[in-house]
């Protein structure tokens, strides 16, 4: 009886011995794959060939390693004139950075107050605004972005000859004046939080804002890091509204995403700069990636506020 | 009649039909007419003029400066780069009258002759029409002001005082001041260039038809392009009447597929990792997140060369003597295979898809009750079993609003097209290739080619259908219609 039970127990044992390596196997597959392309651009950025006749290669060669390595590319990048732009990199990073910033501080308050009157007030045109919001994002993004040029155009700030520099501004006016429309994620958290809460507050004789500055914001620091990681990173991945809105002409003021993508496709594109896009590519997903893995748990925490409820 | 409704509780009053509302509004606009005070009546006229006889002077003088303002603006009718605001700018909302030639001078900085810039009309043209629509608000908001105010002395309380009217805005009328600056920024910025992209389908503007003619002017064709869509009359006709069911056909075939690869390569993953006993399951999220974090045009750009035509793949395939000619995997030369290329976004798709569904289903996975799982194993359920009885329904139940939400996603998931295929192989003679989404196509017409009116057809195409699917699947769900009962 005993024998047959450790038997059964070896098994069973064994089983999940086998079933565990198959896993592992699958999985060390899968992770491979998933990280060849990331590597590849590694490899490619710290390449430093040069063909027989001493000139270097800058273009997607046939062979994955490369047959020396050094910080050319990055060197080149960081010096090099692209479009007529001296030291252009340099400048679009911080371009991109304080993009990045200042559309993260408006399109984060932006969001947070209307989730919070969507939430937790009641108010006459409170469902109104909210099918409105739902039915403007379903129009397609790039159906408005030009006439957004336009606007700005006539408003100077783009386009406008004197100051070319206002295309920041504009560009920073269209990331984040729509983004309190986009407040469904963060309303979906706020609803989590007990409206007794709210009600107690009230009951002591808090205003609505100190309910929203004392009570709400303290317990909403999660959905916070996760909006503020959303616009700041929004500004490094996009490379098509940036261009239109800043202008295939005004290369000085670019983001960074825009610049590395004209090096590849365009009238300015050239096929030896492909190590350069590589190290360009390598320097802006290093802080990216930073900075989400480190706040990997807020972004699941948004990620599954916004979509699984009800 | 007005003050019976008045009495009616609050909840009821949303269950008024529609015309019935209408009806309670006029009344309530001649109620306050004749019930106000002298200056409630006044204010009908003048902005604030309440306001004043209550001796709420600053609130009385911010209504008076907004209705100035309006009406300066209305009459004096400025103008930037030549297109004037105010009443000439609805005039020239017609698109008659205008004047062809002309331009901007860098060198003086002015405009050489005078010009007409029709878009600048249609656009300023909206801008007073949203301008009136202010002003009327305005209107109604001063008139009710003073009524309040009215009401307040009735009772025996005094008017409000504008510092108390400000600290109304903290507590009672908090939404006010949370929605306002979305409510600008989204009007300036969303909602006036949608209204103006969809104006433009109804008018003669494209690069080419201008070109050809030698004009730099439009003018409003009616119905005519979106009729061109299915008799492919027009200089655009042939493209839009010839390529807009493939492609839409397409993005359904792209959507379903991708949603779904995604989503079951998600939960399969997602299995894989917390795995029991298994080791090391940080470092595997860790590596399967990267596709998340590392923005798009750098890793999809990585895969497009990686498979490119020299690229080390297509060089691999060629010495291992699989292939002779290098693979067309991403359909970029005209003649490459196209089914190829579908098949070849879709797979890659699932690369950067597939982690989202991971995290996401990774905590509703825990959050299964292990005694159902107890259960099935005394019952002698197999694993695999267990997981289409019992995994895969809690978790289908949980994620549907993320299912659909995704699917609408992936119909205007521009990214893993454009940077993957351009929307390649390329027909001929058209803009939209065989890999085409709505959305690129999109692209392509307008900032690539300029052909508006063409853009904002396709564009309100898509969100007809979008909006169709959205309204038949999310009206119907729990999450919208109990949205409010949820907490």
């Amino acid at each position: 009886m005993s024998m047959t039970k450790t038997k059964k127990v070896a098994s069973q044992s064994r089983n999940r011995r086998v079933s565990l390596t198959v896993t592992y196997a699958i999985l060390i597959i899968l992770g491979i794959i998933w990280l060849v392309p990331f590597v590849w651009i590694l490899l490619s950025a710290f390449r430093c060939d040069y063909q027989s006749d001493g000139t270097f290669i800058g273009t997607v060669t046939s062979y994955f390693f490369p047959k020396h390595f050094g910080l050319k590319n990055f060197a080149d990048l960081f010096s090099a004139t692209y479009y007529a732009v001296p030291r252009a990199f340099p400048r679009w990073m911080l371009n991109t950075l304080i993009i990045a910033v200042v559309d993260c501080l408006i399109s984060t308050f932006l969001v947070l107050s209307v989730a919070y009157c969507m939430s937790k007030l009641r108010f006459k045109l409170r469902k109104t605004f909210m099918n409105l919001s739902m039915v403007i994002g379903l129009f397609p993004g790039f159906m408005s972005m030009i006439a957004i040029y336009f606007l700005l155009k006539s408003i100077g700030l783009t386009g406008n000859p004197a100051h070319p520099e206002y295309s920041v501004i504009g560009l920073i006016l269209a990331y984040s004046a729509g983004a309190g429309l986009g407040f469904q994620i963060a309303k979906g958290f706020f609803d989590v939080i007990p409206n007794a809460l709210v009600e107690s507050a009230k009951l002591d004789g808090c205003t609505n804002f100190q309910i929203f500055r004392r009570i709400i914001l303290p317990l909403a620091k999660p959905i916070i890091i996760y909006q503020a990681l959303m616009s700041f990173t929004g500004p490094w991945m996009d490379f098509i509204f940036a261009k239109v809105i800043i202008g295939a002409d005004n290369p000085s003021y670019w983001t960074v995403s825009v610049g590395l993508y004209s090096m590849l496709f365009g009238q300015y594109s050239n096929t030896n700069l492909f190590t350069q896009f590589a190290a360009g590519c390598v320097i802006v997903a290093i802080p990216i990636v930073t900075l989400f893995m480190f706040l990997q748990k807020y972004y699941v925490e948004g990620v599954t506020a916004g979509a699984v409820k009800g | 009649m007005g003050s019976k409704v008045k009495k009616a509780p609050k909840n009821k009053q949303s269950r008024l039909s529609f015309p019935e509302r209408i009806g309670t509004a006029f009344s309530s606009f001649g109620k306050r007419f004749v019930d106000g005070s002298l200056g409630t009546k006044l204010s009908h006229f003048i902005f604030g003029a309440g306001n004043f006889y209550h001796k709420q002077y600053i609130k009385g003088f911010l209504f008076l400066l907004i209705q100035v303002g309006i009406l300066a603006l209305m009459i004096l009718c400025p103008s930037i780069n030549n297109t004037p605001y105010g009443w000439k700018a609805l005039q020239n909302l017609s698109l008659k009258n205008t004047v062809e030639g002309g331009g901007f001078n860098p060198v003086t900085g002015q405009f050489d002759t005078i010009s007409s810039d029709c878009k600048l009309m249609i656009l300023f043209g909206f801008v007073t029409i949203a301008m009136i629509i202010v002003y009327l608000l305005v209107w109604n908001l001063n008139i009710a002001s003073s009524y309040k105010a009215d009401m307040d002395r009735k009772i025996g309380k005094k008017p409000t005082t504008f510092r108390e009217d400000l600290r109304e805005l903290l507590d009672g009328r908090f939404h006010v001041l949370m929605l306002t600056p979305t409510c600008i920024a989204a009007a300036v910025f969303t909602i006036l260039p949608t209204v103006f992209m969809i104006a433009l389908a109804f008018t003669t503007y494209n690069q080419q038809d201008m070109n050809d003619l030698g004009t730099n002017l439009f003018h409003w064709n009616g119905l005519q392009n979106f009729r061109a869509v299915f008799t492919g009359e027009g200089s655009l006709g042939v493209e839009i009447h010839n390529r807009f069911l493939p492609v839409l056909g397409w993005t359904f075939i792209w959507a379903v597929f991708a949603t779904l690869t995604c989503y079951f390569g998600g939960i399969i993953l997602a299995l894989l990792i917390n795995k029991k006993g298994l080791k090391g399951k940080k470092l595997f999220r860790t590596i399967f997140i990267l596709t998340i974090a590392v923005p798009q045009f750098i890793s999809l750009l990585a895969v497009r060369n990686l498979l490119g035509e020299y690229g080390p793949i297509n060089t691999l395939l060629i010495d291992l003597g699989l292939t002779a000619d290098p693979i067309g995997f991403l359909g970029l030369r005209t003649g490459d295979s196209e089914s190829l290329a579908k098949v070849m976004v879709i797979i890659i798709n699932m690369w950067v898809g597939v982690p989202y569904t991971m995290l996401m289903t990774s905590g509703i996975l825990m959050n299964i009750p292990a005694d159902l799982y107890e259960a099935a194993r005394v019952d002698g359920a197999s694993t695999v079993k267990m997981f289409f009885k019992i995994t895969l329904p809690y978790v289908i139940f949980i994620t549907t609003p993320y299912l659909i939400s995704s699917f609408i996603g992936n119909m205007n998931a521009f990214n893993s097209i454009f940077l993957l295929t351009g929307g390649g192989p390329a027909y001929p003679g058209y803009q939209a290739g065989g890999t085409d989404l709505l959305v690129t196509w999109l692209y392509k017409v307008t900032i690539d080619q300029h052909l508006y009116n063409t853009g904002a057809v396709i564009g309100i195409l898509t969100f007809l259908i979008t909006a169709t699917i959205t309204l038949v699947t999310y009206r119907r769900s729990k999450a919208y219609n109990e949205e409010d009962t949820f907490q």
